[in-house]
């Protein structure tokens, strides 16, 4: 057995098939009907504020998906960033309001593209997509989060939307917008950054928020079951840390040693 | 087949990479590991689509003579210059080294450097004490930065143990929560992505 499946990860690969099969069922439940709760988010539903205050000034909306590339570990959190640029930019078409889209990542590009093309499409008006406004500036970081900054300044966006993963140019950002005058939303689950957006934006979606971002703006009924499997995990995290911190009290190694054993990365 | 395909590629794709992660079979390491040249590869071409995107937005703005047309020029002639010069004569050649030693990295450092100007900043707005929450913040924040700096200890000697009892209690048990929510919700993001239930990466079809 040890030969075939890799034991440190054992653990992990169970969770894995675990949350496979939830969301299918959850998903299947979802089919029939049965819409499943989801609290507000606030930072979600000031995108429509921030882009209608963007229309109301005749400025731009500034759209970030973060810094990742789709080659890493931070790639869910990049295409949960481009998740929100659709509906940003649904928005943006449905109000004929300018949309600028930077970009760090080059295989970002023709998907971001792809993602604003498409919504523009979906509100009938495909004449408005303006390729020009999907920006490759940089791959390098701080060359990018400079090629921000002045798009924010000279342009004078009236709306920053920050979604994606960001490390340190994340501050950059935000007070690049808050000094051009932007309302700004943000969101990423790179925690070390998130006291930053929060210090710096007017709202800001912290770690989990932003991959049910997609799916809360959606309103897609499965999209929305597929959160429901977080929370069944969060659960799981709960009565583990409970285990754990009892165990631990009581010096009694077992169970924590066998976690330890099985589910080394 | 415009929908269909980007999503049979994907669900392959991710089924592979996570067998591969979970289960030791040569045969899907070997794939695997060809997909991940091909990852470069790619990586390559869109580099140079990026390029593209960048050298017509800038020469339409530079013909047009828009509004600030000159940074637009500028930033041609850099992007032509550093691009034959390394690409020409390989990076290690004088001009492209002296153009990256002594512009390039420069800058780089000057945008980090602007960072502590805008920490403080953003700093001064966060901890204005308007609410109850902004206090807290003000209080611990201050806590932490006087009990890491040496004059901290000098002015009482309760402040390190106090700093460190709030960055690894309070600030350890928060930010445990996040990554516990944040890594919950990467794993459901990227099952919905890989099952092809979450299609925004093509347009949402």
């Amino acid at each position: 057995m040890s030969d075939f499946i890799i034991m440190s990860r054992l653990i992990l690969f169970v969770l894995t098939i675990g949350f496979s099969l939830s969301m299918i069922i959850i998903i299947k439940n979802a089919k029939k009907g049965k819409k499943p709760f989801i609290r507000k988010i606030n930072g979600l539903e000031a995108i429509d504020e921030a882009v209608g205050r963007a229309t109301e000034m005749g400025r731009p909306v500034h759209f970030s998906p973060g810094i990742a590339s789709l080659s890493e570990e931070q790639a869910a959190q990049s295409l949960a960033g481009l998740s929100v640029l659709g509906y940003v930019a649904k928005l943006t078409a449905k109000y004929d309001t300018t949309l600028i889209t930077t970009i760090r990542i080059p295989e970002m590009l023709p998907i971001a593209e792809e993602v604003v093309k498409q919504s523009y499409v979906t509100e009938g008006k495909p004449d408005a997509y303006n390729p020009n406004n999907i920006r490759f500036l940089s791959n390098e970081q701080f060359a990018y989060a400079a090629g921000c900054l002045g798009i924010m300044t000279r342009e004078k966006v009236a709306t920053n939307i920050m979604m994606g993963a960001f490390w340190a140019e994340s501050l950059i950002f935000a007070e690049g917008g808050f000094a051009a005058g932007s309302i700004q939303v943000a969101g990423t689950a790179n925690y070390h950054q998130i006291p930053f957006f929060i210090a710096a934006c007017d709202y800001t979606l912290i770690g989990e928020e932003l991959f049910a971002a997609g799916a809360y703006l959606s309103e897609d009924p499965l999209l929305l079951g597929s959160i429901a499997v977080q929370d069944i995990g969060k659960a799981l995290a709960i009565i583990l840390i409970a285990i754990g911190s009892i165990t631990t009290q009581f010096e009694w190694t077992v169970i924590t040693d066998f976690i330890s054993k099985y589910s080394a990365l | 087949m415009r929908r269909e395909v980007p999503i049979i590629v994907t669900l392959i794709a991710g089924l592979l990479f996570l067998l591969d992660y979970f289960i030791k079979i040569p045969l899907i390491s070997g794939i695997v590991g060809e997909f991940e040249t091909w990852a470069i590869v790619i990586s390559a071409f869109a580099l140079g689509l990026g390029a593209a995107n960048l050298f017509r937005i800038h020469l339409q703005k530079a013909i047009k003579k828009s509004e600030g047309w000159y940074n637009s020029v500028l930033l041609l002639v850099s992007m032509v210059v550093m691009a034959i010069s390394g690409i020409g004569w390989t990076q290690t050649n004088s001009i492209y080294s002296y153009m990256f030693d002594n512009i390039f990295v420069p800058i780089n450092g000057t945008m980090f450097a602007l960072l502590a100007f805008y920490l403080a900043s953003a700093s001064y707005r966060a901890f204005r004490v308007r609410t109850p929450e902004a206090t807290v913040l003000l209080v611990s924040a201050v806590i932490v930065m006087v009990g890491n700096a040496p004059v901290g200890r000098l002015i009482w000697e309760g402040f390190p143990g106090y700093s460190s009892w709030i960055m690894s209690v309070f600030n350890s048990a928060g930010m445990r929560g996040i990554i516990i929510g944040a890594s919950l919700g990467a794993i459901v993001t990227s099952l919905r992505i890989i099952f092809g239930i979450d299609r925004s990466y093509f347009g949402g079809q």
